[in-house]
């Protein structure tokens, strides 16, 4: 079986980001840029279930700027086989992504496709689900286990009262929670031979896909800054502050 | 708080920006390398430093080494740290593939210890007495000794060390009295006791490889007579797995100052096998061929202290309100602004940054050369290489290891009293950065090697292999627009070193007492001209870059800056050395032993 695995260049989760002053976006010019931390966890699964057997082959794809081609390598020094760069200079939204990923996945045939439940930069949450809707396949949400027995795949998904596990057919598709696993440190080895592992590169166009935004970005602020606290004296001028300053009881 | 993320983008410059790496990449063995290869090793080295090394550093320091019975346990975590360290194939980094090793070059190699250095100075002292080892046994063991131990090395599953000194003997080897017995196999049979041998016993790796120096039974009095031997800690059996408990055993293991978590052991050899290791005699030979490399690393320990040092003071220095800027309030909604507001702490920040960033460079500088020496077919070059590497490595062994010390001081000067407590961690880089400036030669016997073996050296060739760039980027650019007041700078630490040379080699010629009692000082003059080059180099590239740098403009801003901060505040503690030099050995020399 096939493994397909998405893999977002995002900006690195230890950057504190910082919102461009015309407010087009946040600041992404030589800032440090890594792989999103859950799709991490997607690769590693990934390379498990090749380690066990169950997956023959394990394909990292990335969609954006040529330099995506560094986050498919930082794939392959795990462990994937080979990577297929989607190049394009265009804003990708969710849907755009989830279009490609269509068009991919026809031409692939994978019987598996993770990706992370969501990306750091704009905790999205919504690639996963477009994709599985598009393509017409089960989806199994913020897994934090995945058991493959023959045809059958079972999700144990984190949800709001605890756990639940769902049985999906294959092919399907899986996002990640943080605790499916913890993703490995790149071997020395494995990074030198990641540099001669193939990756082929496409276009939006190539694909048959129209890339561009469907929602337009108005504007982007940072936080309100939080106002300094108050200490109070009594529980009952906590009482009456709440009531008359903040108004929640 | 001990905070460390590594300095990639500067590393980056160093690597590609400053040196070049294709000059590298274009020679035999750099085939299967790139740039960017380059960098994702680097990444991931950071990764494993920060995110392994980095979380043991202080615990390992505050638990130090267990001694009981012959056995040494290192530090909790410690164990597990070096299985992942050594599974993910980063002892191998710069070996030879016909080893097992990934054949990446020295200067990749040295930018990677920066950062264990930075992160668990103690740590990486265990793989790095191994990459000596195998350094000298690469060089000079017998195909057969290769064969069996070499690739035990590169893949980390057993370590190596040194043993040179004995107690009454450190800096004098001629002094030394481990013997060495020929057995009518070939091997020989190791008596005598070592003191303060790093690594020399711990629970990290299934065998430790002691690499011994001793004296053959007939062998002449003196450094002629000393000899290099191989000696086990198991023998190895036929299929290479460890065997029979060989004659060596640690008696006990030193409590001292700082690098607690490496294990400083005392052995004791007793009739154990070993195997002569290149030429009868030619012991000390033998182990000097991997010194160059051996000094550039403990130089790096320097380093990797200091950028330590500063990232932790930065962060702390952003934090602690205390006090007004002279120039008003700079928080008014703060109690007090953050001490970073006050000049005499940003001097104290930058100073330990203009260091860290130029010994980065100068490491860069000669660990290219290192790479050059080992790869250039061309004859000419190679000894270009060779000359440079010997010039400068008792200047980064010294230079660097003194100014780990300093800026580890400094660093915890930001932090004010605090910084003396435990907690903050930072205490701990001054008590770990001291040690560096003894062992692999103490500092005053770098500066005897300077101005007695390596000034001298083939009539003055070594020294002109850095004479010669400076003086020509001198020329070339001390009119330039962008950089020349900074060159200018340069050119008058310049001045002030090749004065000090000439009296060196005219007054040291007569009376070596002379070029004895200049020694330390003329090593600091040429470090501190040597690391005004780099910057001078660094700012040149940073000037031509910016204006179309975009991403990259905070960068070469700040280059720019921190290379002004070096010529205008550090530089000019050069000029003053020229007069204690030239001054001579009168006044040291007056007095009476009885008058101390
Ligand atoms: C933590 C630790 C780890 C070590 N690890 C190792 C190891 O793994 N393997 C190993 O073999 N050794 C190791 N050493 C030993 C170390 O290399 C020696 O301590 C060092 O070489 C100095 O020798 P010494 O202590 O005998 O000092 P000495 O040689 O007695 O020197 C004392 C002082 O005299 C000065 N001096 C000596 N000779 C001269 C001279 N001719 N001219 C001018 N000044 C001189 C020295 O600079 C020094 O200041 C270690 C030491 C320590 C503390």
């Amino acid at each position: 079986m096939k493994l397909l695995v998405p893999v977002k260049r995002v900006v690195d989760y230890n950057v504190k980001v910082r919102v461009r002053a015309d407010g087009s976006g946040v600041e992404t010019a030589g800032v440090k840029m890594s792989m999103n931390p859950f799709d991490e966890i997607a690769v590693e699964e990934a390379v498990r279930l090749k380690e066990k057997g169950v997956a023959s082959e394990v394909v990292a794809v990335s969609l954006g700027v040529a330099a995506c081609g560094e986050t498919i390598r930082t794939a392959l020094a795990m462990g994937a086989d080979r990577g297929i760069l989607v190049e394009t200079d265009a804003e990708l939204q969710p849907l755009a992504v989830a279009k490609l990923l269509r068009a991919i996945a026809e031409r692939e045939k994978p019987g598996l496709i993770i990706l992370g439940k969501q990306a750091i930069d704009d905790d999205m949450n919504a690639t996963g689900q477009m994709l599985a809707a598009l393509l017409g396949w089960p989806q199994g949400t913020f897994a934090s286990k995945v058991e493959i027995a023959g045809e059958t795949i079972a999700v144990t998904r984190e949800i709001d009262g605890g756990l639940e596990t769902v049985s999906l057919s294959l092919p399907a598709i899986v996002t990640t929670d943080l605790r499916l696993n913890e993703p490995r440190y790149a071997s020395l080895p494995n990074i030198m031979k990641a540099r001669k592992k193939p990756i082929e590169t496409l276009t939006p166009a190539a694909l048959g896909v129209d890339p561009a935004p469907r929602l337009a970005l108005v504007t982007v602020v940072e936080p309100a800054k939080r106002q300094a606290g108050k200490k109070v004296g009594s529980v009952a001028e906590l009482v009456a502050k709440l009531k008359t300053e903040a108004k929640v009881i | 708080m001990q905070t460390y993320k590594a300095p990639l983008r500067d590393m980056r410059f160093v690597l590609h920006e400053l040196h070049d790496s294709r000059r590298i990449l274009a020679l035999p063995g750099g085939e299967e390398l790139s740039p960017e290869l380059m960098d994702s090793v680097l990444e991931e080295a950071a990764k494993i430093s920060e995110e392994v090394l980095l979380p043991l550093n202080a615990s390992g320091d505050e638990e130090g080494c267990h001694y009981e019975n012959g056995v040494v346990r290192t530090p909790k975590g410690f164990k597990a740290a070096y299985d992942l360290f050594r599974d993910a194939g980063w002892t191998s980094l710069a070996c030879d593939p016909a080893y097992g090793g990934q054949g990446l070059p020295e200067i990749v190699n040295k930018l990677v210890e920066e950062m264990s250095c930075a992160t668990n100075l103690a740590f990486g002292l265990y793989p790095g007495l191994t990459h000596g080892a195998y350094l000298a046994l690469r060089d000079h063991g017998s195909e057969e000794l290769k064969a069996r131990f070499l690739p035990k090395m590169v893949d980390g599953t057993w370590s190596g060390t040194m043993c040179l000194t004995e107690a009454h003997c450190g800096t004098d080897l001629g002094q030394l009295r481990t013997r060495a017995v020929p057995q009518p196999d070939g091997s020989y049979r190791v008596s005598g006791a070592k003191i303060f041998i790093s690594a020399g016993e711990h629970d990290l790796t299934e065998n430790i490889v002691h690499l011994v120096l001793a004296r053959m039974p007939d062998a002449p009095a003196g450094v002629r007579g000393i000899s290099l031997f191989l000696v086990p800690k198991f023998l190895p059996t036929t299929e290479g797995a460890p065997g029979a408990r060989n004659g060596v055993v640690c008696t006990a293991i030193e409590h001292k100052m700082g690098i607690r978590a490496s294990a400083t052991c005392q052995l004791t050899f007793e009739d154990a096998t070993g195997w002569l290791v290149g030429a009868p005699n030619k012991g000390l030979a033998a182990m000097f061929t991997m010194m160059n490399s051996e000094r550039l690393s403990v130089g790096i320990q320097g380093l990797g202290i200091a950028e330590a040092a500063y990232q932790s003071a930065v962060a702390y220095a952003k934090e602690r309100l205390q006090g007004r800027s002279l120039a008003g309030a700079k928080r008014p909604d703060l109690a007090a602004d953050p001490i970073i507001v006050h000049p005499d702490i940003r001097r104290t920040l930058l100073t330990i940054r203009a260091y860290a960033e130029g010994c980065r460079a100068l490491a860069g500088w000669v660990a290219q050369a290192l790479d050059l020496m080992e790869r250039e077919s061309d004859p000419a070059a190679r000894e270009a290489a060779e000359d440079f590497t010997a010039l400068m490595t008792p200047v980064v062994k010294a230079l660097f290891t003194d100014i780990g010390f300093e800026t580890a001081s400094l660093g915890m000067q930001v932090y004010g009293g605090h910084g003396y407590i435990r907690d903050h961690g930072v205490e701990q880089f001054v008590r770990d950065a001291r040690i560096a400036m003894l062992y692999e030669g103490t500092n005053g016997v770098q500066a005897l090697d300077l101005v007695g073996r390596k000034l001298p050296a083939h009539a003055g060739r070594s020294l002109r292999r850095f004479f010669h760039p400076v003086a020509a980027f001198i020329e070339a650019k001390k009119d330039d627009a962008a950089i020349g007041p900074l060159v200018q700078a340069l050119a008058k630490g310049f001045g002030a070193l090749q004065l000090a040379t000439a009296h060196i080699a005219e007054r040291g010629q007569r009376d070596a007492e002379e070029a004895g009692a200049a020694a330390t000082e003329y090593l600091r003059l040429f470090g501190l001209v040597a690391l005004g080059f780099m910057w001078a180099r660094s700012a040149e590239i940073a000037a031509a870059k910016l204006p179309a740098a975009n991403g990259d403009a905070g960068f070469y801003r700040t280059k720019l800056a921190t290379a002004r901060f070096y010529m205008e505040r550090i530089l000019p503690n050069a000029f003053a050395l020229l007069p204690a030099i030239k001054s001579g050995k009168a006044a040291m020399m007056a007095l009476d032993e009885a008058d101390f």
